[in-house]
């Protein structure tokens, strides 16, 4: 056999076997995703509710119409206002905060895996709990106030319209932080130890080794935290649902897809729950472009 | 490689069309002459549970061939979502003994229930049960898609204790009028018998309305619904004296701005709270209570004030096979003699005419109740019209607003309000 053949063949048959094993997932994932979100596609171009099975009911084309309901709704620009704030609180402090509490935990302390598992706990604990301990914090009556006395916040800080949606950030990036601490933490394995004893002898403190090796270090982790935290923001439905009653004080922190949730499920117009969700898609898609912009700016 | 992609997806979107269009409900009317086994579900109140398996065991034993399994609704954030998502699916039970009004318009255009008077003794079995009651579950269309079951009739309880430490006379509460109710709300606050004098959730969920601001509405409009032929009815004086008197309780902070996170009643942190009958069984070990009417701005008496019902309905739902069973458990469930098991059960009022007298004898050995079957018969439903969660929502937002944190006028909410909801209405 030819050899330039016998090596077209062998590359040929190995692509064959990956995608073998490749198929059951890409089936999986066309199955769970592409399906459905290409129905939910079709669902906003058209008048469409939810029916018994065998019930014959019209979908009739409707154009742009349940893109021009979500448009023109003062409530979803009230509510990707309320994304637009919680991603400039939330992203920006995850980051920071996750990758200096990342760079100290890496280092040799004294309880360092304590340290690591309490950062962690908020993370895999419910929802629901850490909510009742945020308004043992900061209800009416919360702790906080307590302690403020007078210097308190009236109305109180989650059913205050201006502090509500920033209050949820704080909570969003408290909760989630022992995630990206860990990501941080995996890349920084991957920063050699011999540059930081470079910039030693050339006499650089730790300050300088932070911004100088440590950031342009993990900045593909960086770029990853910033997406996740993107996503986590345009998902956010318990925390405004529970933690603000619903959405809070005239819309002050209803999310997206909390508005699908009320839109879609409880006053039955899928369409326009739909219409909604590929808007937010979009969005999402939009806002991740620019923060990898940003992030890997230099690169 | 794109095509190939391409070929991919598309053969599994007209898959995944071909098995919804595949779906396939049961012959309508080879199942309304059907007999043998049926589901129900149940609510997922302990009291209910029990009357519902007693109640299931008794047709049971007489009907073996066409036996009941029952169990609670299923978990979901809400019944009426669970209830929903059943409806799509083509899984319900065949009768749901916890089907909320205010939910029936959109499952009944989901084509989700079977009309009830499309049985022969139908529209005759459900108006004789529930007299002139009976009128507010119909459909635009005429037809029953529910049986209305029972009543939570919404009265102010308030706590003796909170009211004797305030100075206030449990026994002889000045309740009535609005000036009353706001003078003995302050005395408590004031006093710090409780940090509370009433502590309705100050929440944005579209059924929250029906806690403060609907039973008050009711009560001073001499008990209209919030929609009557098709037009709102709080856009006017009775719904404005409401929402000043409810602003004037935010306002004062003699109703907390923010949910409580447990029972506020029940630990004592409020003084008053808007409930029905499933009260007494609840705080009968906990709170020394008192019960009076929902207070209006003249103080009428108590014999004419009416309140918000809080029902549940049975529904049949259209997944049922066997629908003759389904309907003869659903008279064999909501007969007189189920009806006072029930009552004596849960302590619920079944939505029958003559409550009062048709079981007086139970009523006299639990005086407790009394009050509450008095009520009864002076109940209004949320109105079944199409878009009525969307309805709800549009006025909760409005009333968050504007009456529980003043960042509009009244007058001005109240009415975008009433003209929101007249699209909503027109649209759907």
């Amino acid at each position: 056999m030819n050899p330039k053949h016998a090596k077209a063949t062998a590359r040929h048959g190995t692509s064959r076997i990956g995608a073998l094993f490749v198929t059951p997932y890409a089936l999986f994932i066309l199955a769970v995703f592409a399906v459905p979100l290409g129905y939910t596609v079709w669902i906003s171009f058209h008048r469409f509710y939810f029916t018994a099975p065998g019930a014959g009911v019209d979908t009739p084309w409707v154009g742009l119409a349940n893109y021009q309901a979500v448009f023109t709704d003062p409530v979803v620009a009230r509510a990707f206002l309320n994304i637009l704030i919680f991603l400039v609180i939330n992203v920006p402090l995850t980051v920071g905060l996750s990758m200096v509490l990342a760079s100290a935990l890496n280092a040799k302390l004294p309880f360092r895996s304590f340290f690591r598992a309490a950062y962690y706990l908020p993370y895999i604990t419910a929802s629901v709990a850490l909510v009742a301990v945020w308004q043992f914090l900061f209800g009416t009556d919360g702790l906080i106030n307590n302690l403020l006395g007078d210097h308190a916040p009236d109305p109180s800080w989650l059913v205050n319209s201006h502090l509500a949606m920033p209050m949820i950030a704080f909570f969003v990036t408290w909760k989630q932080l022992g995630f990206f601490v860990m990501l941080y933490l995996a890349a920084l394995q991957n920063v050699g130890k011999e540059l930081y004893e470079a910039s030693s002898v050339d006499g650089a403190g730790r300050i300088r080794q932070f911004f100088s090796i440590t950031v342009p270090g993990v900045r593909h982790a960086t770029t990853l935290v910033a997406i996740l935290a993107i996503i986590t923001g345009a998902n956010l439905f318990s925390e405004p649902y529970l933690l603000t009653g619903g959405g809070g004080p005239d819309h002050a922190s209803v999310s997206p897809v909390l508005l699908m949730y009320q839109k879609g499920m409880e006053q039955g117009h899928p369409d326009f729950a739909a219409a909604l969700g590929v808007v937010l898609v979009t969005f999402v898609l939009i806002v991740s472009l620019v923060s990898r912009k940003l992030t890997e700016r230099g690169n | 490689m794109l095509k190939r992609t391409a070929y991919t997806l598309l053969v599994l979107a007209l898959a995944g069309t071909v098995t919804a269009c595949g779906r396939s409900g049961p012959d309508a009317a080879k199942a309304a002459t059907s007999r043998g086994p049926i589901t129900v579900w149940l609510s997922n109140n302990a009291h209910e549970v029990k009357w519902g398996n007693e109640m299931i065991a008794e047709w049971n034993e007489l009907h073996p061939d066409q036996r009941i399994t029952a169990q609670n609704i299923p978990a979901g954030k809400t019944s009426e979502e669970a209830l929903s998502a059943s409806i799509i699916a083509g899984t319900s039970a065949c009768l749901v003994f916890n089907t909320a009004p205010s939910v029936v318009p959109q499952f009944e255009k989901q084509a989700g229930l079977v009309p009830l008077s499309t049985f022969p003794d139908g529209k005759e079995y459900i108006e004789e049960r529930s007299g002139s009651l009976a009128d507010q579950y119909r459909s635009a269309d005429g037809d029953y898609y529910q049986l209305p079951w029972k009543s939570n009739p919404g009265m102010i309880l308030y706590n003796k204790e909170i009211f004797k430490t305030a100075g206030l006379d449990p026994e002889h509460p000045k309740l009535a009028t609005y000036d009353d109710f706001l003078e003995s709300s302050r005395k408590i606050v004031k006093s710090g018998a409780a940090k509370a004098a009433i502590w309705p959730a100050p929440s944005s969920e579209f059924f929250q309305s029906w806690y403060d601001f609907y039973p008050a509405f009711i009560a001073e409009s001499g008990g209209k619904p919030l929609v009557e032929d098709g037009k709102p009815q709080f856009d006017s004086a009775a719904g404005r004296k409401v929402a000043d008197f409810w602003r004037q309780m935010y306002a004062e902070n003699l109703a907390p701005q923010e949910s409580y996170p447990g029972d506020a009643f029940g630990e004592h942190r409020t003084a008053m709270s808007t409930v029905g009958p499933w009260a007494v069984a609840a705080y009968k070990d906990s709170v020394d209570w008192g019960v009076v009417p929902v207070p209006t701005s003249d103080g009428r008496p108590a014999d004419q004030v009416h309140t918000f019902s809080d029902e549940k309905s049975v529904g049949m739902y259209s997944s049922c096979e066997n629908r003759a069973t389904a309907w003869d458990v659903l008279k064999f469930a909501t007969s007189k003699e189920q009806d006072g098991k029930f009552l004596a059960a849960t302590g619920q009022m079944p939505l029958r005419t003559n409550l009062a007298s048709t079981y007086s004898d139970w009523l006299e050995k639990n005086p407790s109740y009394k009050a509450f079957a008095d009520q009864a018969e002076r109940v209004v439903e949320v109105p079944n019209v199409p878009g009525s969660t969307e309805v709800w929502q549009a006025f909760r937002n409005s009333w968050t607003r504007s009456v529980v944190f003043g960042r509009e006028p009244i007058d001005s909410a109240l009415h975008d309000a009433a003209d929101q909801i007249s699209k909503i209405l027109a649209e759907n």
